[in-house]
């Protein structure tokens, strides 16, 4: 038994080899940053696959303008922290030059016009490798892609046409204009991530902690009030204990009832749960049986 | 917690999306809206009851054929362990993607239908779960109900596997009647077959000894990167950083670099979480030595009195995955292979090997997708390697297309040749 590691150190090593693999394979790699709890983790390895020296690559934001106060506080800060560049990607600046035209009506989201946003980020700034926290766990789409995620010319991903991946030999060779999507935690499942969290004792923003808040009910959904969302005529807000499962854009992340407000309860209460996160969370989820391959194919994250 | 991860191989006629959704569903894995949308596509496809076998296939086109097209990877625990399984398509087009799955599994399981008894599918799989050294080979004999869980039947077809098994390199066998579709056997023991005193699936899974499986005698430690932060507290810092690919390091050891052939000793090994007496495979560590050498990526760290064979001339088993051209002599290609790439020409193709029947073409002049063959390959600079059997990091490789950047074959290290 000497010579065993725990899943939450196996899984810890690979992401670490697949941030250096990148590292030492591409020009320009960066690394998106959305201040929730997988990407937040994601920091923490890419630190520990480099120290003692800073982040080879800069984080990058794509910002719907629909944030949580506190994560963005929380983001500038862990930035800080770890001296590295942070590149924002602007949806409101996409909607400002025309590129995007916003939704409108109680049920606008802004989660479509961030996959336009991030492209033009990553054209802009000729990044050619993207690192993503996306998990396999999360979603069946998900669950068939590559760590090593090929994109073409349009940044679009075609599942049926996908690299084979075997051992952990990983092939990051592109042309000019192609890219990389990395997903260095596809093997960790919600529990793994908190345990992990845990484990290393990370701090994550206030939101995935239970705390009183103005919310109404939307399909199913609890919705936290706010400026970036319209109330339609049956919907009545109420003060309820809630906390956050995953956080992102504020029109479309839901909380969920919850009185867990350390990570121990946290944990125990993922371990105990019976909907998936992006179930019980995202609305742009449910939109049809196949909603996140369709914006994969398209360019998402 | 212990992680183990498994490859499943079977056709969906074999009940393998079947036996994987119980797995899923009676370790709670399954969620209610999981399961709420697989009832409703269950109702929309007409199915009378609800297809668990639409919990893995996950793309569009999966669902409107009825058929898995690539690895699906699923995740599930235990108390005792953690499990991730690598779901690969049975269907004959779809080698590439078994081997895919099978590259990283601990343990297969091959399922087989106990009407059917061992069909060609179930060789070609237990052949590839053989060719790449997968350490632990299930056999789940599934459909025991519609057998009238009779042991007579499933005595047979044990004797069945076994013979065609004699003739592959299957370090541990384990053979467990089940039925997928009302449970026996899968996680709880079944009541229908009192006369199988052998542990269920599920029990299996948490119990088989993985803890050797991995070298811990050869020390190998291919660099794959260097941190240099050149920063005021870390002035003169230089580290290889890497995965460690065999053995043991430890603070003190003599160790040889190669290709350069430098002796040094080990400094430290160190992580953001402070230094380590020892680290095997598979850290991800930083390793310091206590001489100013040029090291690069690509370079292996090993032992002086223990070293992995150095050559250009690699004798090879190659797995190929392209549908736009056949491998034969004088094909140009891009060899992966640990933290080190360099172009290869194919030497002389030895034989392509049939994955039904095992006999060995020598006249075949070209491998095609999915098609497995001996390779001699030549490299144009020198691999740092490994007999595959040996150790499946410093013993694999893959190849790629230069013109389209694809992968295209999956090889494994016989040794080097004469």
């Amino acid at each position: 038994m000497a010579y065993d590691l725990t899943h939450l150190r196996q899984l810890e090593a690979e992401s670490i080899h697949i941030f250096r693999e990148v590292a030492a394979e591409f020009e320009n790699p960066c690394l998106l940053f959305s201040g929730g709890k997988d990407s937040i983790v994601m920091l923490r390895l890419a630190e520990k696959a480099f120290w003692p020296a800073k982040l080879p690559f800069p984080v990058m934001h794509v910002d719907t303008g629909h944030n949580f106060p506190e994560v963005i506080e929380f983001r500038d800060r862990r930035v800080e922290e770890l001296g590295a560049r942070l590149v924002v990607a602007s949806v409101q600046d996409a909607i400002d030059s025309g590129k995007v035209v916003e939704e409108t009506g109680p049920r606008a989201s802004r989660n479509r016009l961030q996959t336009t946003a991030l492209l033009d980020g990553i054209e802009e700034h000729r990044f050619d490798a993207l690192f993503g926290g996306a998990r396999r766990d999360e979603e069946k789409a998900r669950a068939k892609e590559r760590v090593f995620s090929f994109r073409d010319e349009f940044g679009q991903w075609d599942p049926k046409n996908q690299r084979p991946e075997l051992w952990s030999l990983y092939n990051g060779r592109i042309k000019q204009g192609e890219h990389i999507r990395v997903f260095p935690i596809s093997n960790y499942t919600e529990l793994d991530i908190w345990q992990y969290i845990k484990e290393e004792g990370i701090e994550i923003p206030n939101v995935y902690f239970s705390h009183q808040r103005e919310v109404f009910e939307r399909d199913g959904m609890l919705l936290s009030t706010g400026p970036y969302i319209s109330l339609m005529d049956d919907e009545d807000p109420f003060m309820e204990t809630v906390r956050y499962r995953t956080v992102g854009d504020m029109s479309c992340t839901g909380a969920v009832e919850s009185t867990a407000d350390t990570i121990d309860k946290i944990i125990e209460e993922v371990a105990a749960t019976r909907i998936t996160e992006r179930g019980a969370t995202r609305a742009d989820d449910r939109v049809s049986e196949a909603a996140m391959e369709d914006r994969k194919k398209e360019g998402y994250f | 917690m212990e992680m183990l991860r498994f490859a499943t191989a079977g056709s969906v006629d074999d009940g393998k999306s079947t036996l994987i959704g119980r797995l899923l569903y009676d370790t709670k894995t399954i969620f209610e809206d999981q399961m709420e949308a697989v009832e409703r596509a269950s109702v929309q496809m007409g199915t009378e009851y609800t297809n668990l076998a639409l919990l893995t296939d996950g793309l569009r086109a999966e669902r409107e054929q009825g058929i898995t097209i690539d690895v699906a990877y699923r995740y599930f625990h235990t108390p005792k362990r953690k499990f991730i399984i690598a779901d690969t398509p049975g269907h004959t087009q779809y080698t590439r993607n078994m081997v895919t799955g099978a590259s990283t599994a601990d343990l297969a399981i091959v399922l087989l239908d106990a009407r059917k008894g061992v069909l060609e599918q179930s060789k070609r799989h237990a052949f590839l779960a053989s060719l790449l050294r997968i350490p632990h080979l299930v056999l789940a004999v599934n459909k025991m109900d519609l057998v009238d869980y009779d042991q007579e039947r499933f005595e047979e077809v044990k004797e069945e596997f076994r013979d065609f098994a004699s003739k592959l390199d299957i370090t541990d066998l384990t053979f467990i009647p089940v039925s997928a579709l009302h449970g026996d056997n899968v996680v709880d023991r079944s009541a229908n077959m009192t006369w199988y005193e052998g542990p269920s699936l599920l029990h299996h899974l948490e119990e088989v000894h993985i803890a050797s499986d991995r070298n811990h005698i050869d020390a190998r430690f291919p660099v794959q990167y260097v941190i240099r932060p050149q920063s005021d507290d870390f002035h003169d810092y230089r580290g290889y950083a890497g995965t460690i690919a065999g053995g043991v390091l430890r603070p003190g050891d003599d160790v040889t670099v190669l290709p350069s052939g430098f002796q040094s000793s080990i400094k430290s090994i160190e992580t953001l979480d402070g230094p380590l007496d020892e680290a095997f495979a598979p850290m991800a560590v930083t390793v310091r030595l206590n001489d100013e050498i040029d090291i690069s990526r690509g370079d292996m760290i090993c032992r002086p009195n223990n070293q992995p064979i150095a050559s250009q001339d690699v004798d090879t088993m190659i797995c190929w995955m392209s549908e736009r051209a056949n491998l034969s002599e004088g094909s140009k290609l891009l060899v992966k292979h640990t933290t080190r790439t360099t172009k290869a020409i194919v030497k002389e193709l030895q034989y392509h090997l049939d994955i039904n029947t095992l006999h060995r073409d020598e006249e075949s002049i070209e491998l095609g997708l999915n098609e497995i063959g001996r390779v001699r390959l030549r490299t144009q600079t020198p691999l740092f390697f490994d007999e595959y059997r040996r150790n499946r990091e410093t013993g694999s490789f893959i190849l790629i297309d230069e013109a389209t950047n694809v992968t295209v074959g999956a090889g494994m290290i016989l040794g080097e040749t004469s």
